[in-house]
């Protein structure tokens, strides 16, 4: 397991969604909007391409703590997002986090992901407990 | 036209939802959560549960249908297809197996206006068979040019 003391990074997590992924996020989440799911549809409404759900690429922000807190599920106690700019297949996600404070084995991680240097998920909070 | 916030503090009638082994393997495998703990019963319960156990983020498959009723509601007067997910807060208590009956609740918690757009904010909350909380989540989502 990393070193999760103040200021310390967390190991960066990296992941290429491939072009099938979003429809079978889709089938695994219900949630079948087209605008993730049909090319031609997604570029009628002004969308360069299918886009990837929000809420995948914050299960890789999510994947990215519990993976860094030694791969138990019950770490990760709250985790606070906001979705920026937009997500896409085929593209490597990459998740990066800095240990923002530590309280005993409660620890506070600011963290972001990124495709080709945009933010998809910014700004966001998460809060680990070590067992 | 500003937003109407008659619906802000408005409650929905809570949804069941019964999590099933394969449906949890199923959105292990698509979001890449490797850990045998979310396929394998035996390793889950050395691991200390009861059963298969969902990664944090499966909260949104079982809480996203007692959603719908208030994003889709007139009342709250949110334009579905003019909206964007702005963002999303999940703080999580018991752990969700394969089997338990998962209840969530839903709210329309605020409705304002910032810059030109609407913000609708939902809060859920989620019960397990024996009452415990297992997560809450705050779903934000923005509209353009309300």
């Amino acid at each position: 397991m990393a070193d999760l003391n103040q200021g310390d990074a967390i190991p960066e997590l990296r992941v290429t969604p491939d072009k099938y992924l979003p429809h079978r996020y889709a089938g695994a989440s219900g949630d079948f909007n087209p605008i993730h799911i049909d090319n031609d549809f997604a570029r009628m409404v002004g969308l360069p391409r299918n886009i990837l759900h929000g809420l995948y690429s914050m299960a890789q922000v999510a994947r990215a703590q519990t993976d860094a807190a030694g791969g138990d599920p019950r770490t990760l106690r709250r985790l606070k997002v906001q979705f920026r700019g937009m997500g896409v297949p085929e593209e490597e996600i990459v998740v990066t986090g800095t240990v923002r404070e530590r309280d005993g084995n409660t620890i506070v991680i600011d963290t972001e992901a990124f495709q080709a240097g945009n933010g998809i998920v910014r700004n966001a909070e998460a809060e680990i407990r070590l067992r | 036209m500003p937003v109407d916030t008659k619906a802000v503090g408005k409650q929905y009638p809570p949804v069941d939802y019964e999590v099933g082994l394969e449906k949890i393997r199923e959105y292990a495998d698509a979001v890449g959560e490797g850990s045998p703990v979310h396929r394998d019963r035996e390793a889950a319960k050395a691991a200390g549960f009861r059963d298969v156990v969902a990664p944090p983020m499966f909260t949104v498959v079982y809480s996203s249908p007692a959603l719908r009723p208030a994003v889709l509601d007139p009342e709250v007067g949110m334009d579905y297809g003019a909206m964007v997910h702005g963002g999303q807060e999940f703080v999580w208590g018991e752990p969700v197996c394969a089997g338990d009956v998962i209840t969530t609740s839903s709210r329309v918690a605020g409705i304002y206006e910032k810059d030109g757009k609407g913000f609708y904010v939902f809060e859920s909350t989620s019960v397990n068979d024996a009452d415990d909380e297992v997560v809450r989540g705050t779903w934000t989502n923005i509209v353009r040019g309300v």
